[in-house]
């Protein structure tokens, strides 16, 4: 097995060019499991996580952006300053594994691997990331809804490397949640993440670890959007209850070792209602 | 060829430990634990030893065709590969019945059955290797449903059938009715061992193959040798054993796993082979708890007292016998629980399917019964109109009261007042839903899923009887012996060291005895005779008691001794501290002086008294001794998503006499640990004879996150039968801390569970 280490983008992006078929390695979270569990071999990796460009972040209070390195650990994004800027992406980040794996996990790691239960992919969802890629061709933006095409599987092209995502820095309400069988350092069985724009009027929910990749509630968030008082940040009960109900029809769950597709659908229901209320806490009308 | 033997973990000693019975001195492995230093079985290496690997059956049940080694061999680095042809001793191994092949032959019969092994210079050789080897199955419907066994409607998938075990218990009137009936259908959940210290061995060949030595971590040495020796077709003695540094059992490490393939691969090539297991290994490799499906129905009078229980088990032992039998006649002869009972039918079995084998786990089959009578329990009082506690207050047993075997209760027998000191203990001060502002109080933790608002607080309990010791007539020992010399006391035993901290014990019970501060350690092997298993409760009774007998001789020498050089007689001669005095005069000599330049060398053999095989009626003195234990849990608990939080366990438990306090509540808390975790998450999950889930993403255990608040009483009433007072800790706290928890859960939301582990969609739906 060979093994690069990069020390700038320009390497890491040569390396990649010169072995395209080369793993790219940044904490090692998921890939070490894979390879020392025999699921997985690799001939070649490239090594980015001393990149310093993939390391660092950048806020643009003009534009209202985050734009995050892709290799930024989670331990990272769970302290300030960085969760004052995306307090559900901190939230996100604290149910992340063990502190040690919060150490080496990477936000870059997170969107690349594209599980359905990535703890950080319902937040880049909620608030329509920006997935930075390059190579030596040049670079591209895309979506984070364009980028995942299922269950471990993206539009990343061979020789491409996630640089980093750009987020906006949103005013109103932000939350995540997430249902595991274990009280910490446990895969989503299902996981919701709500974000609101007071501004822009939107409500946004994205849901993991219910489909084959994140998915929106739109159905759930434009009846939120026309529930809402933003300037009192009320919402009546009737409301709250249709919009959980409207979640759980987003969700499209399976049966698998780790829960039943009812048990997801209903714990959707639940995280959305207990989400908008936390958006919304105030009594409609006001008091 | 060179090799240099590895250390053993015995042998490691910190002479700066010091501690006598009733004090908590450290453990002489406890700082080379934490610091990382320690060597593990998994540690082990010798000069130019070879990886081995094991080839594993992909299917629950087929018949081998055919395997084909050719490209395997071609394979370059490749030393040996063996397969069942390659045995050259019995061709099957087993605790109590060999039904189980070294390598399967004509048949696999689970998901990781071992077809072949293979020894190379490189673990990828060896994996490269194993995908070389085309073994040609002709698969077949596996037997998945305990119950088809039972019912014989699936035709036998071994020669020895598909039943290990029926027992029947019938006891006193079985036409006894009772003016309350409550019954209620059980289910228990497949719980792994989980230890963190994966199976590992190394085993370095004799010149000429004359036999083998190995270094396993194991719980039994002498009876692995054994076993080991017989399919080597040797004897026992040209196979020794030294004990690899143990990461934990429970149970896992009682039956072979790796000693035979290791020794095979050694002996074939002439080379130290090594053999370490990855945790999905892990999972196929050893047994696990067995599942189990109980029916129970409790006759009582109005108020409450039990006057018949009807029961029927089913416990699923998978592929092979292993300690299945055993397991069975614990769950049925403890269907009672420790509660007074005159009248009785059990029908109990346990059975052979494709699923993976069960056998030895911490409570071993109690577990299982203690599930369903404390849901009974819980039954009765509700119909009944009385609380958890007075239900189990009526009826506790005591000594003297006998069990639905006909035995009677020797032991000190505290149920009340386990019950009364556990209720004793205070409840959470911690308002419902935790304090303010720690999320990881609620249930759901850090997923952050719940407030305050959400969450319903719920308190059960659970006691339970645990049998300690082996039982059906088996003559239990353990061996020690002690050499003084010095001042300075060496022990000797092959008392495997699993992590219950008998190496503590062992050197307290000789200070205590001898009046020394040195203790030696020698290493645990198998040149002196047999320890027994470390399991069932009772290396502390038997290696303890072998330990306290040969320094209570080696004492006896140096009396003498001392007696003869001072004209003093013997039966005068007592420890005081340090010293040798003479209870009736002015004598004193510190046994450092005493037995300096003379050696006093004792060996002891201590046997517990003999019990007896239960007649068809399930009627006879089947078990050696009892210990008692109640548990109260309080949980927190989000009904809409099915989370829960363990918030606080209270137990009193009859220990007889803290020999190390400390080492108790260890025991005490982990059996806990292991206690929540069958109750809220751990489970192998099986889909046709396949697991899914052999990992620790997806097999979980608890972490000290969901670890309640433990409050412990120890009740100390020395136990005449037993050697130093005390009875074994181990197993009597993940006995009834599941009912507990899962108690508490029903309390918390109204509604009746039962099974276990509690899955968060049985508390929604």
């Amino acid at each position: 097995m060979s093994v690069t280490v990069a020390h700038t983008l320009d390497d890491a992006l040569a390396s990649l060019a010169a072995t395209p078929t080369a793993t790219v390695l940044a904490g090692g979270t998921d890939l070490m499991v894979e390879l020392n569990g025999g699921h997985r071999r690799t001939d070649a990796v490239v090594s980015v996580n001393r990149v310093r460009e993939l390391r660092s972040w950048r806020h643009d209070p003009a534009a209202a952006t985050l734009h995050i390195g892709a290799a930024v650990t989670y331990a990272e994004l769970a302290a300030e300053p960085l969760a004052s800027f995306a307090p559900a992406l901190a939230q996100a980040a604290r149910t992340v594994g063990s502190p040690q794996i919060r150490n080496a996990a990477t936000i870059g790691g997170n969107v690349g691997t594209a599980s359905p239960a990535g703890d950080g992919l319902p937040v880049l969802s909620a608030l329509d990331a920006v997935v930075h890629l390059a190579s030596l061709a040049g670079r591209r933006d895309v979506a984070f809804a364009e980028f995942a095409t299922g269950p471990k599987r993206t539009v990343l092209q061979p020789g491409e490397l996630i640089t980093g995502i750009t987020i906006p820095v949103l005013s109103g309400y932000q939350g995540y949640a997430k249902v595991g069988v274990r009280n910490a350092m446990v895969i989503a069985t299902a996981s919701a993440c709500l974000a609101v724009d007071v501004p822009g009027r939107s409500v946004r929910l994205a849901l993991g670890s219910v489909g084959p990749v994140i998915l929106r509630a739109p159905e759930a968030e434009a009846l939120a959007v026309a529930a809402a008082d933003f300037e009192a940040g009320a919402i009546d009960a009737d409301a709250v209850e249709a919009f959980g109900a409207a979640a759980g029809r987003a969700a499209r769950p399976i049966d698998d070792h780790r829960s039943s597709a009812a048990y997801r659908r209903r714990a959707i229901e639940v995280l959305a209602r207990r989400l908008l209320v936390r958006a919304f806490p105030g009594t409609p009308g006001g008091e | 060829m060179s090799t240099t033997a590895p250390v053993a973990a015995g042998s490691v000693v910190d002479p700066t430990i010091t501690g006598r019975l009733g004090d908590s001195p450290a453990r002489p492995d406890g700082v080379a634990k934490v610091q990382g230093s320690f060597a593990f079985s998994g540690d082990l290496s010798a000069d130019g030893f070879l990886w081995g690997a094991t080839l594993r059956s992909p299917h629950p049940y087929a018949r081998v065709v055919s395997i084909d080694l050719s490209a395997a061999w071609k394979i370059n680095g490749v030393e040996a590969i063996i397969t069942a042809a390659d045995v050259p001793g019995k061709p099957t191994y087993g605790l109590i019945s060999q039904d189980q092949p070294v390598f399967a032959a004509e048949y696999v019969r689970f998901v990781g059955e071992p077809v072949a092994a293979v020894a190379a210079n490189h673990p990828d050789t060896c994996r490269r290797a194993l995908e070389a080897i085309v073994v040609t199955y002709e698969v077949l419907e596996p037997l998945t449903d305990p119950e088809r066994s039972v019912d014989g409607s699936f035709p036998p998938i071994h020669p020895d059938g598909n039943v290990f075990r029926h027992q029947r218990i019938v006891r006193g009137d079985t036409s006894v009715t009772g003016e309350v009936v409550v019954e209620g259908d059980y289910e228990i959940g497949m719980q792994d061992q989980a230890f963190l210290g994966l199976e590992a061995a190394l085993a370095i060949p004799d010149p000429g193959g004359a036999g083998v030595e190995l270094y396993v971590a194991t719980q039994w040495l002498h009876e692995d040798r054994h076993q080991i020796a017989a399919c080597l077709g040797l004897e026992d003695e040209q196979v020794r054993l030294t004990l690899g540094g143990v990461g934990g059992a429970f149970g896992a490490r009682e039956d072979i796993s790796l000693q035979v393939h290791t020794c095979l691969l050694a002996l074939r090539t002439g080379r130290p082979v090594r053999i370490a297991y990855s945790r999905e290994e892990s999972f196929l490799g050893h047994v696990h708890r067995h599942p189990a499906r109980i029916w129970m129905r409790h006759h009582a009078t109005v108020d409450g007292k039990i006057v018949k229980i009807e029961a029927r088990f089913v416990m699923d032992g998978g592929a092979y016998a292993s300690t299945s039998s055993a397991v069975l006649i614990n769950a049925v002869t403890h269907t009672q629980g420790p509660y007074k009972c005159d009248n009785a039918v059990v029908d109990g079995w346990a059975v052979r399917t494709n699923n993976l084998p069960c056998g030895a786990m911490r409570g071993f089959g109690v577990v299982q019964a203690c599930f369903a009578h404390e849901g009974q329990m819980d039954r009765l009082a509700a119909a009944c109109g009385l609380d958890p506690v007075e239900i189990r207050l009526r009826n506790a047993m005591e000594t003297g009261d006998r069990l639905i075997t006909g035995q009677v209760i020797e032991n000190v027998a505290p149920v009340a007042r386990c019950i009364l000191e556990t209720a004793a203990l205070p409840l959470p001060d911690e308002p419902v839903g935790g304090h303010d502002g720690d999320p990881m109080r609620l249930p759901g933790g850090a997923g952050l899923t719940a407030d305050r608002s959400h969450i319903r607080r719920g308190i059960g309990w659970g006691v339970a009887i645990k049998n300690l010791m082996y039982s059906e007539g088996f003559d239990d020992y353990s061996t020690a012996r002690c050499v003084l010399r010095d001042g300075v006391a060496s022990l000797k035993f092959a008392t495997s060291e699993v992590g219950q901290g008998f190496v503590t014990i062992a050197g307290q019970i000789a200070r205590s005895v001898l009046g020394v501060d040195d203790v030696v350690l020698e290493p645990i092997d198998t040149t002196i005779g047999s320890a027994g298993s470390t399991s069932a409760s009772r290396q502390t009774w038997m290696s303890g008691g072998a330990v306290d007998g040969a320094c209570r001789l080696v004492r006896e020498q140096l009396f003498a001794h001392v007696g003869s050089q001072h004209g003093i007689d013997p039966l005068r001669l007592a420890i005081d501290g340090r010293d040798v005095i003479d209870t009736m005069g002015d004598l004193r000599v510190p046994v450092a002086e005493a037995s300096a330049g003379v050696t006093f060398e004792e060996t002891f053999e201590h046997h517990h008294r003999p019990t007896e095989d239960l007649d068809e009626d399930g009627q006879g003195n089947c078990h050696t001794a009892f210990a008692f234990v109640a548990h109260r849990a309080v949980v927190d608990v989000d009904p809409e998503l099915g989370l829960v939080k363990v918030i606080q366990i209270a137990t009193a438990q009859d220990i007889g006499r803290a020999l190390n306090p400390l080492s108790v509540l260890g025991q005490i808390e982990g059996g806990i640990a292991q206690g929540v975790g069958l109750a809220v998450m751990e489970e192998i999950i099986q889909t046709d004879g396949r697991v899914r889930n052999a990992n620790f993403t997806d097999y979980l255990l608890p972490t000290m996150l969901d670890m309640p608040d433990v409050l412990v009483s120890l009740i100390e009433e020395p136990d005449p039968m037993a050697p130093l007072g005390a009875k074994g800790v181990g197993e009597p706290p993940c006995i009834s801390s599941t009912p507990a928890v899962v108690a508490a859960i029903r309390d918390a939301i109204g509604k009746d569970l039962t099974r276990t582990p509690v899955r968060p969609s049985d508390i929604v739906f």
